[in-house]
């Protein structure tokens, strides 16, 4: 529907519950602006999140994919994203090696009070990840021919 | 496959103004399994509600997509709307269209643009959405306190006096716990024991509270509102419905030279003892390790000269076994061992001494009677120095890494007792910073200082050297003066750091409640779940969670005794339907998802499994879902795939990503 | 990168010390068997250097009178390590006046009676080639 043939990125941003997702609450009852092609997927806990996921959002052309969770020490569930951070780290070093560059993936913590945190988060990664210009569509291939 | 309503919410304008609502309705109408779209101006309303049900009945609707504000403002409200309208509630899923969408964006084809992948993300979820049922579980109404301290006391007293029952376990021979040990409490320096013994008789006589003393908990299984406990009750040789606590055996006893737990080694004991005079239960206990019939078989003294027949040299230890509803720790605290700390001496002179020491010196009760003295030579003390942060803010191997949080005020009484009653002493206190947040604890500081003439001078102490004249040089830092002090003092007294029970780690692991690399048991939420351990139905009580002083742990008691009263008010509990569940065909039992449950929740059983025809029996995870909080940790860790969050599946969540990235 | 900075730097490198991690409690000044022979104390070895203020500290008399005894070392509550600074400082010192590491046979005369022996066993340990 967009008029001009600017480059719209596509960019999922999975939010955990507890924080992220209230954050992104706070940053709309704010009324504090981030472009529209952030789309967010609430999730229990950033430790909810599967590597799988972040693969399957770049195999159907995402640009862009964001993790939101709650501070370090503050998690709901204790610990849940430590364990995302951990798994993240593996995930974009190897995702960075095949050929998605670092700047298209990223792991926030933002807190349920951090509304203008989780705004000018999401303007940041979207101006990089317009920087990047369009993504590399991984291809899926399992059981191919 | 679903019959799927949408229903488009206008918000008034919140919405309306910057989404073409019209125009996502009709857009949405031709996604697959929807079957009714519709728009209104407040969905919450109870018209709004109604139309919910009306096309419930008409369309035969199995999911609904509401887009509308956010679901932590209302999916409560649409999920009771769907279960009046005869559907599951965790059938209903909220598209965020509001806080991330029509308030953040101004252009109007933007926004409906992104309201309607919204809107498809949610549809997407709803077709995978299965009906889910919130299991139920039963409530004992019965409170297991372990630890018989001013906490365990305090948490016992709460429970009991809202009319649940309520037993405490008591590892020692009388509760009491620390705070009997102490001799005047900061800031007001009224009497530690004529406060905490009438709040121990209190909960001795307490119809609602079972006390053992010198037992421990030896098994707990089960889980919130269900644990089963096995207690051990320790072997006291003492008949307690017989002894009538008249304290002759003590008297008789020949076996005088056991060093005194309650007066930390200070004094000595008797083989049969009770610990300290108000003791609760007054009844003797005997250290079989001293006693000289067990050891030789001779003896025998203390049943001869017993007139009430109650000792028994053939009792054996037992094992009660009971259910809970609750479990709370306040098992406490203890000081940390100097033995690595050679450059204080206190391995080398009787003269060094810890704080705690000092208050069973200073205690009428104690091994000098209240009186001031060397241990060494019983002489009277003129030069006293205190060192603080003793293995306190040490991020060496030696010490702890925390500051102990009680050590300033308690040094600060210690010092204004001595120059009260012995003016003539001089005081020295050596520190790195003089911490005292709370209620009129700055103000006691500054009277010790400006009122009592202690000597505070801002610096580390480095060593204590022991000299031939029986003094100890004491060599430390003025570092406001740039200068080395070095001063000869005739006692010297370590604010030794506190640490944890060395009971809580065997503890939290039979309770699996986390417990940090300090040993200081986790609480569910640093700020706001600070009396609840991450695992359902157990609780935190005082210094178990982190140092603290007595107002803030009978605070804290009180606080963990509503949290008990609150669950054990509840016959059966709500448990949330949004948890894991392991593909018994896919499962191979590897255990990574119970090693990253911070619950405790998952654990194996072995299982016959019908794997395409083949029957054989596996070894399959099994999640508790009583104790299970949806996190997803383990959905993630498990290599296999096969285990799986309800609510928030794999399915449920690759086909929203696949919506909004279509 | 300023000199002063950088020298701060290459003394953090050389020693492992992070000076942040002090919180003043200036136990190595109590333990110091040097502490009177010494203009500027060990205490404030940290503080020179969180400060960048090596131009005095290598000209200060601290530096050969430390005896590298590392009671300091052994005792801090926080793993800060002063007598380390002043390790690095005398390397950087020696390092700057040319790269003359000691060899065996220089020690005879560099002897005399004001040097700690306790200085040329450290120096040595450090420094030999």
């Amino acid at each position: 529907m967009s008029v001009n043939n600017e480059f719209r990125p596509k960019i999922v941003a999975f939010c955990c519950n507890w924080c992220s997702y209230a954050g992104a609450d706070l940053a709309g009852s704010s009324r504090l602006a981030y472009p529209a092609d952030v789309k967010i997927i609430r999730v229990p806990c950033s430790c909810r999140v599967n590597p799988m996921f972040i693969l399957r959002a770049f195999e159907k052309g995402a640009d862009g994919v964001i993790i939101c969770g709650c501070h370090p020490g503050d998690c709901h569930y204790s610990t849940g994203n430590y364990y995302a951070r951990r798994r993240m780290t593996l995930l974009f070093s190897m995702l960075d090696y095949i050929g998605v560059e670092k700047g298209r993936t990223r792991v926030e913590w933002v807190s349920a009070a951090e509304g203008v945190k989780f705004s000018d988060t999401m303007n940041d990664f979207v101006a990089k990840i317009k920087g990047l210009g369009e993504n590399v569509r991984l291809g899926d291939l399992r059981c191919k021919n | 496959m679903q019959r799927i309503g949408v229903f488009v919410c206008h918000c008034g304008s919140n919405i309306a103004a910057t989404v073409d609502v019209k125009k996502v309705v009709e857009v949405i109408a031709s996604e697959p399994g929807v079957v009714h779209a519709e728009d209104y101006q407040y969905m919450c309303s109870e018209a709004g509600q109604e139309k919910i049900a009306i096309a419930v009945r008409e369309k035969k609707l199995t999911g609904i997509v509401v887009c509308s504000c956010s679901p932590r403002m209302h999916e409560a409200t649409f999920r009771k709307a769907a279960e009046r309208a005869g559907i599951n509630p965790y059938m209903v899923e909220i598209a965020n269209i509001r806080e991330h969408c029509s308030w953040i964006h101004k252009d109007i084809n933007e926004a409906t643009e992104k309201a309607v992948i919204l809107a498809r993300a949610a549809v997407a979820k709803v077709n995978l959405n299965t009906p889910l049922t919130p299991g139920e579980s039963r409530v004992t109404k019965r409170a297991l306190v372990i630890g018989g301290g001013i906490a365990g006391i305090q948490t016992a007293l709460d429970i009991a006096d809202a009319g649940y029952k309520v037993d405490i376990v008591e590892k020692t021979p009388s509760i009491g716990g620390r705070m009997s040990q102490l001799d005047k409490t900061f800031p007001t320096l009224d009497c530690s024991a004529c406060i905490l013994t009438p709040k121990m008789v209190e909960a001795a006589a307490h119809e609602n509270i079972t006390i053992y003393t010198y037992s421990e908990v030896e098994k707990v299984s089960g889980f919130v509102g269900d644990f089963t406990v096995d207690i051990r009750k320790k072997a006291r040789f003492i008949d307690a419905d017989k002894c009538t606590g008249c304290g002759a055996c003590q008297e008789k006893c020949p076996s005088k030279k056991t060093p005194s737990e309650f007066n930390r080694g200070l004094g000595t004991r008797t083989a049969i003892y009770t610990p300290f005079a108000q003791a609760i239960p007054n009844v003797p206990v005997i250290d079989t390790e001293a006693c000289i019939k067990f050891k030789t078989g001779k003896c025998g003294l203390c049943q001869k000269i017993c007139a009430a027949g109650a000792v028994d040299y053939t009792q054996k230890d037992e094992i009660v076994t009971e259910k809970y509803g609750a479990i709370v720790v306040a098992t406490g605290f203890d000081t940390i061992s100097l033995d690595k700390y050679d450059e204080y001496a206190y391995n080398q002179s009787p003269d060094v001494i810890t704080s705690l020491e000092l208050e069973r010196v200073m205690n009428a009760a104690g091994p000098t009677h209240g009186h001031l003295e060397r241990l060494s030579d019983g002489k009277a003390p003129k030069e006293i120095v205190f060192i603080q942060c003793v293995g306190s803010r040490c991020s060496d191997d030696r010490g702890k890494p925390y500051c102990s949080k009680i050590c300033c005020m308690y040094t600060a009484k210690h010092a204004m007792l001595i120059r009260d009653k012995y003016p003539d002493v001089n005081v020295t206190v050596f520190y790195i910073d003089v911490r005292t947040p709370g209620k009129n604890f700055d103000e006691f500081y500054r009277r010790a200082v400006e009122q009592y003439g202690v000597n505070y001078v801002k610096g580390q102490v480095g060593k204590v050297i022991p000299q031939p004249n029986g003094k100890l040089l004491v060599q430390g830092s003025d570092l406001l003066d740039n200068k080395q002090i070095l001063k000869e003092a005739d006692m010297v007294v370590l604010a030794t750091a506190i640490e944890p029970n060395k009971d809580v780690r065997k503890i939290a692991t039979m309770l699996t409640a986390s417990i940090d690399t300090n040993n200081f048991l986790t609480e569910a939420h640093a700020k706001l779940r600070p009396v609840e351990s991450p695992t359902a139905g157990i609780f935190l009580s005082g210094v178990v969670q982190g140092p603290k002083d007595i107002p803030e742990t009978v605070s804290q008691a009180g606080a963990a005794a509503v949290k008990v009263v609150g669950l054990l008010a509840k016959d059966k509990l709500m448990t949330n339907p949004c948890t894991a569940k392991a593909d018994e065909l896919l499962c191979n039992g590897c255990s990574s998802c119970a090693n990253v449950c911070p619950y405790g929740a998952i654990s194996y059983e072995d299982t016959l499994v019908n794997d395409h025809g083949i029957r054989e029996t596996r070894r399959i995870a099994i999640v508790n879902s009583a104790l299970c909080q949806g996190c997803g940790a383990c959905t993630v860790a498990c290599p296999s795939g096969a285990m799986d969050l309800q609510g928030f599946s794999n399915r449920q969540i690759l086909s929203e990503v696949d919506a909004i990235c279509r | 990168m300023s000199h002063a900075k950088n020298q701060a730097e290459r003394i953090r490198e050389i020693s492992g010390v992070n000076p942040l991690k002090c919180m003043k409690c200036g136990k190595c000044s109590a333990t110091c068997p040097a502490f009177n022979e010494m203009d500027i104390k060990p205490h404030q070895f940290v503080s020179y250097v969180a400060n960048e203020n090596i131009e005095e500290l290598v000209k200060s008399d601290s530096l050969w009178k430390c005896l590298s005894c590392f009671a300091c070392v052994e005792r801090c509550p926080r793993d800060v390590k002063p007598g380390k600074i002043i390790d690095a400082a005398r390397q950087l010192v020696v390092r700057e006046r040319g790269g003359n590491y000691l060899s065996a046979d220089e020690i005879p005369e560099l002897l005399d009676e004001d040097t700690p022996q306790q200085l040329l066993v450290s120096a040595y340990r450090r420094y030999k080639r």
